[in-house]
Order: C-alpha cells, then sequence, then structure tokens
C-alpha cells in the first residue's frame, strides 16, 4: 500500500501531538497562578521587577488544556484529509482500491501506532455526536445530489427495495442467528432474540459511497445507480428506525403481540412523518430564499441552518431525521437553484460535498482506529455464521424482490443487474456507528462490535476491491449520458409527449400522468409562490444556452491573449464550426 | 374466461392480429374495450373528432400529431386493426425473441419506433425533417416561452449537430444516427395493461 512520504511524516507529527496532548492532561497545570483564571490575566499579575529567588511569572506559557477539545478534532481531521491526499497522489491506486478501504487501512495503522504507546483513542464517538454531528452531513450530501428525475421515475422500486428488503435482511439474518445461538457448542446462548434482531438491524444498513463510486467509473446504466444509491439512502433511515424499535424492545422482559403492531404502526408514522416534515421544511427554505435577494452572503447559511434544523425537530419529535434532511434537500434545490445566486449555489454544493465527506472520511477511519484498539470478543461461530447470512439474504433478499418488482418495471432487472445489486451491498459507516453507539445493557456489546467490524471489513475490502473488475467481466449495461446535445434534449422531450399522449389515449394512468399533472401544479402555484423571478423555462432552452456560453467560452479560450485583439464579431462566425456565435455573443451575455 | 373468449371471437382476424402485434389476448381485449368507449357512436371505427375528444390529449403539445400518425394519409377513419397495430410500436421490446432471418421486423421494434418518432415532425412525409417543421414541433412544445429569434437559434443548433450531408434538414438516417446512444425502448415504450 503506498503513503507518500510527506504523508507519512505528517501522520507521526499529528500522533506525538496527539500523544503529548493525552500526557500533559495526565498533570496538573504548570502555571504558577492559580489555574481558575484566564490565561491573560497572567501576563497582568506580573510583577515588572521579579525577584529572582521567588517563582516568576513565565514568560512563555503552554495552556493546552484550555485548546485540547478543538485541536484535537483539527488534528484527527487534518490527519484524516492528508490520508486522503495521499491516496489521490499516486492515481492508479484509487481506482482498484476504494478509498474506503485506504482510510480503514491508515485507521488500522494509526491504531496500530496508538495501541503500542498504550494511548487510548479518543472517547468522541458517542451516541450524541454520531447522531447529531457526523450523520447529519453525510445524508445531506446524499439527498442534495440525488438526481432527482432518475429517482422519481424509479420511486417505486427504491423504496420496495429500501424498505422491504430492509425488514427482509434484518428479520432473516436476525433468525437465523437465533437458530445458530440455540446450538449449544457456540456457547452463545444468552443472546436474546431480540438482541438477535438488533445486531441483525446493525449490519444490514448498505453504504453506497464505494459502490457508486465504482458505477459511475464503469458507467452503469442509470437505472441501476439510481436504485443503489436511493436503496443505500433510505434504508439508512430505515435501519435506524429498526435500531430504535428493537433497541426499545430488547430492553423489555416480555413482548406482547401488541406491542408488536404498536411498532409496526409506529414504523409508519416514523417514516411518513419524516418525508412531510421534510418537504414543509423544504417549502420554507424555498420561499426565504425568495426574500435573499439584497443579502446574498447568508444564502449558503440559510440552507445549511434550515436542513439542520429540520434534522433537529425530526430528531425531537422521534420521527425519522433522516427522511426529514432528505426530503428537505430533495424540494428545497429545485427552488433555491433559481432563487440564489450562482456563487452562493456554488458554495452551497461545494460545502454540503466537503462536509460530508470529511465526515464520512473521519467515520472510516475511527473504525480503523477502533479496530486496533477496543477490546474484542471473538466467537468463531457467531460472526463467522453472521457474515455468511448477511451475504446470503441479501442476495436471497434481492432476487426474490426482484422477481415481484419486475413485472412493475418498464425495464426489469436482469440477472447481471441483479447481480450488481446484491454484490454492490457494503457495509460501512452507519453500521459501524450504530453498533460502537449501542448501549452498555447489552451483555454481549463487544461481541456485536467485533461483528460489524467484520462483516464491514470483509464486504469494504473483498467486494469492495473485487466488484470493479467483476462488473466489468460482467459487462452489466451501460449508460446513455454523455455529451449532451440539443438533438437529444428536443427528442426525448417529443418522445414523453408522445408516450404521454398514447398513455391518455389507452387510457392508462402511469408515473408520466402524475409527472404531469405535478409539472401543472407546479408552474400555476408553486412557483408563483416560492420563485422570486419566475420565468419558467423549458429544459430545452436551459439546455440551450448552457452550451451556447460553453461555446463562447471555448472561442474565447482560443484567444490567448487579451480581448482586445480578438477578431470582430462578424469573423468569429467562421471561427467554430459547430456554433453560430455571431446573433448569438449579445444574446448570450445578456441572458446571462 | 368464457367472456373473454366471447370478445376475441367478435374481433375479426383476432389470430393474425396478436401474432403481427406482439400484443397477448388479454391486452387485445382491454384495447378493444377502449376502442369501442371512444368510439361513442359505435360505427366500428374512429373519426379525428373521436381522437379529440379524449381532453388530455388535447392538451397535449404535440396532440393532434399523435392524432394524425393514426390516419394514413388519404384515410379518414380508423378501424381496430389499425388502431391496434399503431399502438404496438409502443410495445416494450421482447430480448428474448429469437432472431429468425425469414421473418419481418416486428412492430415495436427500435428502428419502427424511432420511424413513429420521426414521422411526427415530418408532416408532408417527404423523408427530411425540414426547418420549418423544426420550427413548428419547437414552437409547440416551447409555447410562449421563447422569441422567435431564439427559436430559430435552437432550430438552427439542431440541425447543425444533426445534419452531415449539409441539406439544411434532417433525413431519416441522420435522425437514427443522432439518437443512437438514447434507449429508445426505454423513452418509446409503455406498459400495456392487462
Amino acid at each position: 500500500m503506498y503513503m507518500s512520504p510527506f504523508t507519512f511524516l505528517m501522520c507521526v507529527i499529528c500522533i506525538a501531538s496527539l500523544g503529548y496532548g493525552a500526557n500533559v492532561m495526565a498533570f496538573e497545570p504548570t502555571s504558577t497562578s492559580p489555574s481558575k483564571l484566564p490565561p491573560w490575566s497572567q501576563v497582568e499579575d506580573t510583577d515588572p521587577d521579579p525577584d529572582p529567588g521567588e517563582t516568576t511569572q513565565a514568560v512563555f506559557t503552554l495552556n493546552y488544556p484550555r485548546i485540547q477539545i478543538p485541536f484535537e478534532i483539527t488534528l484527527w481531521v487534518l490527519l484524516a484529509s492528508f490520508a486522503k491526499i495521499g491516496f489521490h497522489v499516486y492515481h492508479k491506486i484509487t481506482v482498484w482500491v476504494p478509498e474506503s478501504c485506504l482510510l480503514i487501512s491508515i485507521g488500522l495503522i494509526v491504531g496500530g501506532i496508538m495501541h503500542s504507546l498504550h494511548e487510548k483513542p479518543p472517547a468522541v464517538l458517542t451516541s450524541n455526536v454520531f447522531f447529531l454531528y457526523m450523520l447529519p452531513p453525510i445524508v445531506l450530501d446524499s439527498g442534495y445530489f440525488m438526481p432527482t428525475r432518475p429517482f422519481f421515475e424509479n420511486f417505486g422500486t427504491v423504496l420496495w427495495f429500501a424498505v422491504v428488503g430492509t425488514l427482509w435482511n434484518s428479520i432473516g439474518i436476525g433468525i437465523s442467528l437465533f437458530a445458530i445461538c440455540q446450538i449449544e457448542v457456540f456457547g452463545v446462548k444468552d443472546i436474546t432474540l431480540q438482541e438477535n434482531f438488533l445486531f441483525a438491524s446493525i449490519i444490514s444498513a448498505v453504504e453506497p459511497v464505494a459502490v457508486l463510486t465504482v458505477f459511475e467509473d464503469i458507467s452503469v446504466h442509470e437505472q441501476l445507480y439510481i436504485v443503489v444509491f436511493g436503496e443505500c439512502l433510505f434504508n439508512d433511515a430505515v435501519t435506524v428506525v429498526l435500531y430504535n424499535l428493537f433497541n426499545h424492545v430488547a430492553a423489555l422482559e416480555v413482548v406482547e403481540a401488541g406491542d408488536v403492531f404498536l411498532d409496526i404502526g409506529r414504523f409508519f408514522v416514523v417514516g411518513l412523518g419524516g418525508t412531510i416534515f421534510g418537504a414543509l421544511f423544504g417549502f420554507v427554505t424555498a420561499f426565504t430564499t425568495r426574500f435573499t435577494g439584497k443579502v446574498r452572503e447568508i444564502e449558503p447559511l440559510i440552507i445549511f441552518l434550515y436542513s439542520y434544523l429540520a434534522y433537529l425537530i425530526a430528531e425531537l419529535l422521534d420521527i425519522s431525521s433522516i427522511m426529514a434532511i432528505v426530503i428537505c434537500a430533495l424540494t428545497m434545490k429545485y427552488y433555491v437553484e433559481e432563487n440564489v445566486s450562482q456563487r452562493s449555489c456554488t458554495t452551497i454544493r461545494h460545502v454540503i460535498k466537503m462536509v460530508g465527506s470529511v465526515s464520512e472520511t473521519l467515520i472510516f477511519f475511527f473504525l480503523g482506529v477502533v479496530t486496533i484498539t477496543t477490546e474484542h470478543e471473538w466467537n468463531w461461530g457467531y460472526i463467522l455464521f453472521a457474515l455468511l447470512f448477511a451475504l446470503l439474504w441479501r442476495g436471497l433478499g434481492i432476487l426474490v424482490l426482484t422477481q415481484i418488482i419486475n413485472p412493475f418495471r418498464t425495464i426489469p432487472f436482469n440477472f447481471k443487474d441483479q447481480f450488481g445489486l446484491a454484490y454492490g451491498g457494503l457495509r460501512g459507516a452507519v453500521s459501524f456507528a450504530l453498533a460502537f453507539t449501542l448501549p452498555d445493557s447489552i451483555g454481549r456489546k463487544n461481541l456485536f462490535i467485533t461483528g460489524t467490524i467484520v462483516v464491514i471489513i470483509f464486504t469494504v475490502f473483498i467486494q469492495g476491491i473485487t466488484i470493479r473488475p467483476l462488473l466489468k467481466l460482467m459487462n452489466v449495461r451501460k449508460t446513455n449520458r454523455n455529451q449532451e446535445t440539443i438533438n437529444d434534449e428536443i427528442h426525448k422531450r417529443l418522445m414523453e409527449h408522445t408516450v404521454a399522449g398514447i398513455e391518455d389515449l389507452c387510457g392508462q394512468w402511469s408515473h408520466y400522468y402524475w409527472k404531469d399533472k405535478f409539472m401543472k401544479f407546479n408552474n400555476r402555484i408553486l412557483r408563483k409562490i416560492l420563485i422570486h423571478d419566475n420565468h419558467p423555462e423549458s429544459s430545452i432552452v436551459a439546455l440551450y444556452k448552457k452550451l451556447e456560453l460553453q461555446n463562447a467560452m471555448e472561442v474565447l479560450d482560443q484567444m490567448s491573449g487579451d480581448i482586445s485583439a480578438a477578431p470582430s464579431l462578424i469573423s468569429l462566425q467562421y471561427v467554430s464550426s459547430t456554433s453560430r456565435p455571431v446573433l448569438l455573443f449579445s444574446e448570450v451575455f445578456e441572458t446571462v | 374466461m368464457g367472456s373473454t373468449n366471447s370478445t376475441l371471437l367478435k374481433i375479426p382476424n383476432v389470430e393474425v392480429l396478436m401474432q403481427e402485434t406482439g400484443f397477448s389476448p388479454a391486452h387485445i381485449i382491454r384495447l378493444h374495450d377502449r376502442f369501442k368507449a371512444l368510439d361513442k357512436e359505435g360505427r366500428g371505427h374512429l373519426c379525428p373528432h373521436d381522437f379529440g375528444a379524449i381532453k388530455e390529449l388535447a392538451m397535449n403539445p404535440i396532440g393532434d400529431r399523435i392524432i394524425g400518425a393514426f390516419f394514413s394519409p388519404g384515410k379518414e377513419t380508423v378501424d381496430f386493426h389499425t388502431f391496434v397495430k399503431i399502438l404496438a410500436h409502443f410495445r416494450p421490446v421482447d430480448k428474448d425473441r429469437p432472431k429468425e432471418p425469414n421473418s419481418p421486423e416486428p412492430i415495436n421494434s427500435r428502428s419502427n419506433k424511432l420511424k413513429f418518432a420521426f414521422q411526427l415532425y415530418d408532416q408532408d412525409k417527404d423523408g427530411k425533417i425540414s426547418r420549418d417543421e423544426l420550427l413548428q414541433v419547437l414552437r409547440a412544445m416551447l409555447g410562449m416561452q421563447v422569441t422567435d429569434e431564439q427559436l430559430e437559434s435552437i432550430a438552427d443548433r439542431t440541425i447543425q449537430e444533426a445534419d452531415l450531408d449539409r441539406d439544411d434538414a434532417i433525413s431519416f438516417e441522420e435522425f437514427r444516427k443522432s439518437l443512437e446512444k438514447i434507449n429508445i425502448d426505454h423513452k418509446m415504450s409503455i406498459r400495456f395493461l392487462r
């Protein structure tokens, strides 16, 4: 595994400082003034003529405890970032080995170093820190960058796999593991059914990042991409709900049938509640941005604040906060991007990506560190069977669920797609955090943590590394997305209208019908309320403007030097054959 | 099952129809019901104003062109067979169909779907989409959002992108080539209900 010398040096420095920091905490502060006073008052206390014999005020003090927490956080994040920079220095490696693997490996190394120095990792990964600070950026990132059109076209499938699939996995794995527990040989008879379900729900949560990068690299067709993406996103929500459910149930001594029904009902309330709540917040955000024309600087802030607020209030009301923030991002994106300035738009996207990626990086990193430094409880039978069942039930689940949903799809999934779906089920950040934050009341907590880590590491390393060559070998259907042309857009639009018309002719409803209805509602009512400067623009016109702008930029780039040396507009007619800049230069600059 | 058989028997040449179009008996029956519902006067064939009565179709930007596609030049009416054959264009492509070398191309092949889309542009049926025809379609789809100048610019750009032999019009081959990367099967198919 390659790591640049610079990165290695920085790692060592960071760890050394962290170690130092930890050591300093162990001793009393060494300054002479009482520790309660703020540091700057020490200077004021200075006697102008200190006697050499007395204990004097030091001219240079080191007050580590004051900055310890922000300092350590910064160092950890910096360390993780260096790791990321280091990987991309050598490009080939990121092609074959997904980033998550590399991050875990670095984490393992750091963990090893810390372990040999007998350091403990910072006890920051508590339940609150994870759920309130680290998870929202990741989910916001996924929600904001979800391609809306394919998503809504495949909405049913996505929900089907996310909800029913996760339930299938959790219940299947839970029951099989419970059966294994009954076998005396493995010595795990004390794990109750509820605890098994809890563990099963933890290891059913799939993680999209590594898989999606691979999918993008080999350009798999959109349907597969969006289903994996959507499934991972929503199954986070489902897993967290199940986790809380089973956590609550695990604490009970006796489970009655009535409780189960209440729990199922609660499941729906939580899911739907989150969605409606998120949509509401999305609209409120869009509405607010309508008025931010004069205060462009705070536009990104508004977006983040509202999204985070949606998450927090959903947590308060105990409904699905993940659903809330995702739906909020999805609904507001369309309106917000029309209201805010270009710069704010870029800032928003950039910051969301940055914070989401940092969060994800940190979690994988911690995974590596924690693997070495926690006390593990190892049980061959239980853990290996857990791994086996996780893979088995996912494969079975995808097979069965696809058979059921295929008749409802215009383009059914073939076996290769199903393989991609099943094999692409890597576990990651969410599983780890959920396992780590299990309450101590669970007797076999360490066993569960070990089991989760094993499943994650296996799927991320083995499946993560092999999925790319396998998919290439199997020649999964590729996407048609490439250079956009105005032809494509116009003809696509024509075809959509045609199909909608034919469906009306046959008296059928389909998602085109709903899409059409929604677009009309949108244009007539929503846009008027939520958008500042309402110029409904067809996607054809928008694409055309974008392409013309690109061409204009290309022409300008060709003129290396200052623009006063540029040829006159008339002669530009002959420069590029793919566009006709003469008429359009002025148009382009006035419309943009 | 008894009623379905009897309905099927009432339709003349239904076996041939099913073979040519690839629809199942259940599909044919449903389409027949729809045909009868549209044919309010019970004449056994449809005219343009029967189609025009469908509200949503009337609001479709290219609704009139779609209706026009059902009526071959010179004919004023559409019988059930033609109705079903035109609709067969929108059946999803059968992937498992064995490729017999001598059998005619199925109606729902990619090429035929493209031809259907092409004829929606090419109203005068000269085999080319001229600049004017393109302008008309664009105007229909974009409504009043754009000025005439912008519309002409868009049309110019479209023709420039696709026109390989520089005759200022898009022939069927050029049309097909410009769409070679698009998944036509997906875009021009609907799931027929039973």
